[in-house]
């Protein structure tokens, strides 16, 4: 355990001396959370017929969507693993006693949580700052909180399992564009990042409901901003879980199965 | 005691093969046809604890294929290896305490880290005490001349100061054997030499048992007591370095330069390596024909200067792998 927080802690420190890079992200991301929320606000004034979320609700959930984006966006790739497989460089990592699935889990979890833990209060305090409709509403129940935070705990677990699991896949393909992308584009969409999950038609929300992606972002966020019945949190905490376990086994076999046939790149 | 048994070992690669051109690119993508190549095929020997042993051939002999399996990171397709009494296939991760491999070829070292900091993360990665660690860095600081340049981030680092770093991150967790593949590449000589006492040294004060594979002769000659070359998957020997050369010493090389033209043509045990005349280059079978006997062939009073030498391992080497004898 101690060796797999070693990879963690490793990965996490690097991702904290990129400073540039984060300092454009926050940018980044603070532009396209006043893109969107402008769009809505637009949208709102213009509309009046009823929509499944109120103004404020929508302002919160981007914010929160921006925030935490570098945790949550699903198309991240860590390319030192890719390239590990492209040069052949993974011999090494097959040397360290190590489980491989466990070392790549460790591994994207730290570079992930580093990059979010620059951009995160920044991007939080100005949006707290902005005035009204832009602003981001901080007042919620200690419950509520706490059951975000629980939320959020799960979400990052599962976008890990999620996100080993294309760079397991890469270990068969030995490369990275293909079948993960496409993969990706679908679930990027079905998150919930590109149009919050309410506003879909019902069979796609049907859709996405089954699927893993809109539990690692769309339904915290709404569980948040409080645009979310009781029951259907706890039936999300278990749909969490539930694909946490399915992706974890599904990875873990693959990758046993990938280090049977593995070819060694390169002499 | 055997540190590395292996027994009947083989292992075959499936390769894509494409047809040329568009039309084969085409076909490839829809029906992918495969050929099965060979890599190692029955393949045995033993390793005794201490021992420098080099294990060469020509590219794509299977070396690296022979080390990638003893060492756990391919599975082989049948034979059995026992390295330290471990199963690689079966027991990778506890293998992996036991053993440090250094590849020249590829990179482990995390280029944005200090060599220190790199080999207090890879003591970490095997479980060992920070207490542990620094005194194994103190000892490894002095043995390998690191001082200049342990706090420098290794991508400013020379390719001989990283080479030395690499091996050193290898041996951190007191590897019982090391696996050397090429450790010497893309060093000039005096690096190279520098590299070999280490290797040396670390063979005696650690008794460690150290797994050659190089294309450097020098390599072989400096370091190993034992030889076993491999050619298209099979071993074609396995014998200790003086046997190898004894076995070969019976031929010498005379090397002449005359103050007249002579004329010699090849006879019994003797064979004409180059004739310009004046200068000459003759090979004796001292099976056939003694040297005195050779050198009675030739007008003493004519000589300017006289070499006569042993063949080179190099050409030695080479001709095992053409399949000579």
């Amino acid at each position: 355990m101690k060796s797999y927080i070693s990879y963690f802690k490793l990965k996490f420190i690097t991702g904290l001396s990129y400073r540039a890079q984060a300092i454009a992200g926050i940018m980044t991301q603070f532009f396209f959370g006043f893109v969107y929320i402008s769009v809505y606000v637009a949208f709102y004034e213009s509309n009046h017929s009823s929509l499944p979320m109120e103004l404020d609700e929508i302002v919160g959930y981007l914010w929160m969507s921006q925030s935490l984006f570098s945790l949550i966006y699903l198309w991240y790739k860590d390319s030192e693993i890719i390239n590990m497989i492209k040069t052949g460089n993974i011999a090494y990592e097959l040397l360290r006693p190590q489980n491989l699935y466990f070392m790549w889990c460790s591994k994207i979890l730290g570079e992930r949580l580093s990059r979010v833990t620059l951009r995160f209060l920044p991007v939080i305090i100005i949006a707290v700052l902005l005035p009204k409709p832009y602003n981001l509403d901080i007042s919620i129940t200690a419950f509520r909180l706490l059951l975000f935070i629980v939320s959020m705990i799960f979400s990052s677990i599962l976008m890990t399992v999620l996100v080993c699991l294309y760079h397991v896949i890469c270990l068969f393909t030995l490369d990275e564009r293909g079948v993960v992308n496409i993969f990706m584009v679908i679930a990027d969409i079905l998150s919930g990042l590109v149009i919050p999950v309410p506003f879909f038609p019902k069979f796609m929300q049907n859709i996405s409901n089954i699927l893993p992606f809109r539990y690692i972002s769309d339904f915290p966020f709404r569980l948040y901003v409080g645009n979310i019945d009781f029951n259907e949190i706890f039936i999300s905490l278990g749909m969490q879980i539930i694909w946490i376990l399915i992706l974890f086994i599904l990875g873990k076999t693959l990758t046993n199965k990938a280090l049977k046939r593995v070819v060694v790149q390169g002499g | 005691m055997n540190v590395i048994e292996v027994k009947n070992l083989c292992k075959t690669f499936k390769v894509k093969e494409k047809e040329k051109g568009f039309i084969g690119s085409i076909k490839s993508l829809i029906k992918p046809k495969y050929k099965k190549i060979e890599a190692v095929k029955d393949i045995s020997f033993d390793v005794e604890k201490g021992q420098i042993i080099a294990f060469i051939g020509p590219n794509g002999a299977g070396k690296s294929t022979t080390i990638k399996m003893l060492t756990g990171i391919l599975y082989n397709d049948s034979g059995t290896i026992n390295v330290m009494g471990i199963n690689p296939n079966k027991k990778r991760k506890k293998l992996a305490y036991e053993i440090g491999c250094v590849f020249g070829q590829k990179e482990q070292l995390w280029t944005h880290l200090t060599p220190y900091d790199n080999f207090k993360f890879f003591g970490s990665i095997y479980d060992l005490e920070n207490s542990v660690i620094e005194k194994k860095i103190k000892e490894f600081k002095e043995i390998f001349e690191l001082d200049e340049f342990i706090n420098t981030p290794v991508r400013n680092l020379s390719l001989g100061q990283r080479i030395r770093c690499e091996i050193v991150a290898s041996l951190i967790h007191d590897p019982k054997i090391l696996f050397l593949d090429e450790p010497t590449i893309g060093l000039d000589p005096i690096v190279k030499e520098n590299i070999r006492t280490l290797i040396k040294r670390m063979n005696k004060e650690y008794k460690t048992t150290i797994f050659l594979t190089s294309h450097d002769v020098g390599d072989i000659e400096k370091l190993c007591k034992r030889v076993i070359i491999v050619n298209k998957g099979e071993i074609v020997l396995d014998d200790s370095m003086e046997n190898l050369k004894y076995h070969y010493l019976n031929k010498k090389i005379i090397e002449l330069k005359m103050k007249e033209k002579v004329n010699l043509d090849d006879s019994k045990g003797i064979t004409i390596l180059k004739d310009k005349g004046y200068n000459l280059k003759l090979e004796v079978d001292t099976k056939k024909t003694s040297i005195s006997d050779a050198l009675k062939l030739i007008d003493a009073n004519n000589i300017i200067d006289i070499n006569i030498s042993n063949v080179p391992l190099e050409d030695i080497i080479k001709s095992i792998y053409k399949g000579e004898k």
